[in-house]
């Protein structure tokens, strides 16, 4: 907007049309003069749209947030921080945060997933920690629908080529196909890096007379508003929204990366924070409520890439790779000496000062003088209403047909979009840069080494979006326990997990229902557990023209793994070592991918999660690693029984001869049945007494299921599946489809 | 033995090679900042992978006229041995110290897994750890790493034994389906006439240990090391 028509704007005072382009309610606005005590001058305004958007400001989802638990021995920080933070022990510690960038990917896949990743990782490093590792959970359309293969072309080179040229590991996450993403794709990025435990960096700018410096890249007009479109919901005219959309430059990340780091090596910072969404505000608002001082930016001062911009523009702009830090006093040439060597701007904004007001100067004009508290604790927040979803009948096995033969089905699950290998994806991402990458993607959890020791990180990225959608409550718990079981499948123990939270229109009774229903599960998992939630996301408003996604509570755990040597893969490593499941087994068909895949669609109740065995068999899977015992473990999740075991002989190239299952329960329900707290497990013959008794005495079922070896799965009156023709299935559907094949 | 691994902005191998080039030596290299004119007596130099300066150019092209190359490029023609791994091969063919060029992948995609490679030759100081025509497993990583050359050069290159390694399947077998790039003749490193200056796209120093899953990678540092030791 041109300093005329702003002028001309302003002499008219604030329309409403104005108040609701910027996606406040009239009684939010309201609150706004209230607060201020005047009607707001356009840049003021601009600065509380963001500020009070359902992004920045979680008004509808706060009251329920505070209801998980996020304490424990292990948590550092929890929810609050740019990150969390968890202790590794030794003075070490991993900070970590999951964050959503679903609108702007939907928009412009490649720079929206781009940049989604630099924002993760900037939230990282600006607690003092290196990026170690990155994750990712995606959904996409059906594969049947136009813009599918383009939304997954774009999103998966985005997120490559921005944490490759950082050189920090993509080392996995999941990737899901629903027609009820065809409209709002999902683009969920995770972050793991490595701390000092004693040198972590806060946002609490506490002090007066401070100076503000600003570093990293200059200044332009992209992605202004962007978190105002991130809270609202899509239409038609959604991808008029494109220059909403930042743009991402990894190389200028990966130098303020190493400037940062370098500086924090000096005893100079008070409070950094990036510019993330809504840019500088929200960063210097941030800063100085938390501090509990006032702050003023001289806007001249802003290094600018384009010129004429008015202080609206840019105190709203969210261009990239940007930092503001408040500096002790005197430090700024030791500062300045570390960005010029890196080759970043750096610039002397303001300081911060005594009048709890947030002060924004420019060409001699002030341009806002806001109160802080208004901005920051006078938002509004809602209690919005909400209706439970009502229960769905569950599904006994004997209603769902059997399959004409079960190795047929299994070949064709293991081909579906649903269950199909996701290597034409990690494959462009670079998963072993820096060193330590212990396991790969593919398997349970993504493992790298703490560098210099012999710990190891586990990460796992989960949700069944089927399971929420058909039970909220049930399918949040499941989604922490599938996490937490993941990280257990690898040997580690379960530290802490980031959230997050994908949902349509909170304003919507029936959406808030899901919310609230998934914040429950989610909280009562994470008790049982120990598993707190240490940081998170909000994502609202993901549906277009009155279609919402399916509740999506994307769970992002971290877990320690003492001493990498003991870790264990799916891989099956040795013929003649018998395969047994762990757990208890109801054949539960309902929400199945076999009913999904095979049957007439997913439907009825998804399967129960029973958190004290998930807890007794978690522990007793993982004392069996510990001891040695066990030579491959996989968790059995979607797609049930059957499908990890083909998950396992693929990953170690040999075949499994399958027993028989027994009677009553049909075949089929007992090997594609989706009941929780199972872990399949390969051992030597000789621990098969070890392994029984362990299990007695933690009350956990024992089956046998297989022996291992040949080059096919073999099973008593149906033609074997060699392992050829499984991994053909597995591995060539994705590439298939992406190279324009139809579906 | 004193090595120096060169770090532009933007390198983001830097470190992973200090630590297998370390592990071989028994102490650590020295890490040479680009905008350094002065290069340390150097019995080693590695051009570590990354993305020097983003490489929005041509991969390598900004690299190559960074202050310190000057020097890296007199040592090099004076015979210190140099190795350019991934973007340092970029870099290296970018400064004229190996003829060619690294285009974008056939795929037009960024590709990271492990490729099978066959030594082709075990009697240069990169190579000595290993036997003749040795099939090794090295990772790769990158979108720019389909090697090309002009007919000329290529037939130099094959006629002379410049090849260093070629992407082949675990059986040994030169076929396009172990080609994982587009590279002409399979060509996965490349040696200059002296033999003294090896460029090439596969990463050793990413399975140098055996808790990576494969160390064959090692001894290409270990090679290094008892040469120059």
């Amino acid at each position: 907007m041109s300093r005329a028509a702003r002028a001309s704007l302003e002499a008219d005072g604030i329309s409403a049309a104005l108040v609701a382009e910027h996606g406040l309610s009239p009684t939010e606005y309201e609150t706004l003069v209230a607060a201020l005590g005047r009607e707001p001058t356009l840049t003021e305004l601009g600065i509380f749209s963001v500020m009070w958007s359902e992004h920045c400001s979680y008004k509808s989802s706060r009251i329920w947030l505070k209801t998980l638990p996020t304490t424990g021995p292990q948590v550092i920080q929890g929810p609050g921080e740019n990150a969390g933070v968890v202790d590794l022990g030794d003075g070490l510690a991993a900070v970590f945060k999951m964050e959503s960038h679903n609108h702007p990917s939907y928009i412009e896949p490649y720079q929206g997933a781009a940049t989604g990743v630099g924002g993760i990782m900037r939230d990282v490093f600006t607690m003092g920690a290196r990026p170690v590792a990155n994750m990712n959970a995606l959904r996409f359309g059906a594969p049947s629908h136009p813009k599918t293969r383009h939304l997954v072309s774009g999103v998966v080179s985005g997120i490559g080529d921005y944490g490759n040229c950082m050189g920090v590991p993509t080392i996995g996450g999941e990737t899901n196909f629903d027609p009820r993403y065809n409209d709002n794709i999902l683009v969920n990025a995770m972050c793991v890096g490595l701390v000092d435990a004693n040198r972590i960096f806060k946002s609490a700018a506490k002090g007066v007379g401070l100076p503000v410096v600003y570093v990293g890249s200059k200044t332009g007009r992209d992605g202004i508003h962007g978190a105002t479109m991130a809270s609202a919901e899509f239409d038609e005219a959604s991808e008029e929204k494109r220059p909403t959309v930042q743009v991402g430059d990894p190389f200028t990340e990966k130098l303020l990366l190493e400037a940062c780091l370098e500086l924090m090596q000096e005893d100079v910072i008070v409070a950094i924070q990036d510019m993330g969404a809504a840019g500088l505000t929200s960063s210097s608002v941030e800063m100085a409520d938390k501090g509990g001082v006032g702050i003023l930016l001289d806007l001249d001062q802003v290094p600018m890439r384009e010129e004429g911009m008015t202080a609206y523009e840019m105190m709203l702009s969210e261009s990239q790779e940007r930092m503001l830090m408040v500096l002790k006093p005197g430090a700024e040439p030791i500062a300045e000496r570390i960005f010029r060597k890196w080759e970043l701007d750096f610039a002397i904004i303001g300081h911060t000062t005594d009048s709890g007001h947030l002060v924004v100067k420019h060409g001699g004009h002030t341009e806002a003088d806001i109160p802080l508290a208004a901005l920051a604790h006078a938002a509004p927040q809602y209690e919005r209403p909400w209706t439970a979803k009502p229960p769905q009948i569950t599904i006994a096995p004997e209603v769902v047909a059997a399959p004409f033969s079960l190795l047929g089905a299994l070949e064709c699950m293991m081909g579906s979009p649903h269950l199909a290998s996701r290597r034409w994806i990690w494959e462009q991402y670079d998963h072993m840069v820096m060193g330590d990458t212990v396991q790969r993607p593919g398997g349970d959890a993504g493992v790298v080494r703490v560098h210099g020791t012999t710990k190891g990180l586990a990460m796992s990225c989960d949700v069944t979006p089927r399971y929420c959608a058909a039970d909220p409550r049930e399918g949040g718990k499941q989604a922490v326990a599938e996490c937490w079981r993941n990280l257990t499948a690898v040997g580690a123990d379960p530290l802490a997990i980031t959230d997050c939270m994908n949902f349509g229109n909170p304003e919507r009774p029936e959406i808030m229902g899901e919310f609230v229903g998934a914040i429950e599960g989610m909280a009562e998992a994470c008790t049982a557990l120990d598993f707190p939630v240490v940081s998170g996301n909000v994502s609202l408003y993901n549906e277009t023209n009155g279609v919402a996604i399916p509740p999506t509570p994307a769970i992002g755990g971290v877990g320690l793994i003492p001493d990498i040597a003991q870790a264990v893969t799916m891989a099956l490593k040795s013929d003649g070592d018998i395969l047994l499941v762990l757990g208890e087994e109801g054949g539960h068909l309902g929400q199945s991918l076999y009913m999904e895949i095979m049957a007439d669609g997913a439907n009825g109740a998804p399967p129960s999660v029973d958190l004290d065995a998930e807890r007794r068999t978690g522990d007793l899977v993982r004392s069996l690693i510990r001891e040695g015992r066990v030579s491959a473990v996989h968790d059995a999740s979607e797609g049930g029984l059957l499908v990890a075991v083909a998950e396992m002989a693929l990953a170690g190239n040999r075949g499994v001869a399958l027993e028989v299952t027994p009677e009553p329960m049909p075949a089929h329900a007992l090997w594609f049945g989706e009941d929780q707290a199972r872990y399949i497990v390969a051992a030597a013959p000789e621990q098969a007494d070890a392994i029984h008794k362990a299990a007695a005495v933690a009350r956990v079922p024992v089956r046998l299921v297989g022996t291992v070896g040949g080059d096919a799965l073999t099973l008593a009156d149906e033609a074997p599946l060699s392992l050829a023709a499984l991994r053909e299935a597995h591995e060539g559907w994705l590439p298939r489809f992406m190279a324009g094949s139809p579906s | 033995m004193k090595a120096s691994v060169i770090v532009f902005p933007g390198s983001n191998c830097d470190r992973d090679a200090a630590v297998a080039l370390g592990a071989a030596m028994g102490k650590a290299p020295m890490m040479v900042w680009h905008g350094d004119a002065e290069l340390p007596q150097s019995d080693l130099i590695v051009l570590p992978g990354g993305f020097s300066y983003g490489d929005y150019l041509r991969s390598g092209a900004m690299a190559a006229h960074s202050p310190v190359m000057r020097e890296v490029v007199r040592r090099a023609k004076a015979g210190t041995p140099v190795l350019g791994i991934c973007n340092g091969f970029q870099v290296l063919t970018e400064a004229g110290l190996l003829p060619g060029v690294l285009m974008r992948n056939a795929s037009l995609r960024f590709i990271c897994k492990d490729v099978h490679l066959k030594v082709e030759r075990k009697d240069t100081l990169f190579t000595r750890g290993y036997a003749q025509d040795e099939i090794v497993r090295f990772p790769i990583a990158h979108k720019d790493g389909c090697y090309f050359a002009d007919g000329e050069t290529l037939s130099r290159l094959e006629g002379e034994g410049r090849v260093a390694f070629r992407y082949c399947e675990a059986t040994g077998e030169i076929t396009p389906r172990s080609n994982p790039n587009g590279s002409v003749n399979n060509i996965a490193g490349i040696y200059n006439e002296a033999l003294n200056v090896l460029g090439m796209m596969p990463h050793p120093e990413r399975l140098a240990d055996p808790v990576l899953s494969g160390t064959d990678g090692a001894r290409m540092f270990s090679s290094m090391v008892e040469t120059l030791h």
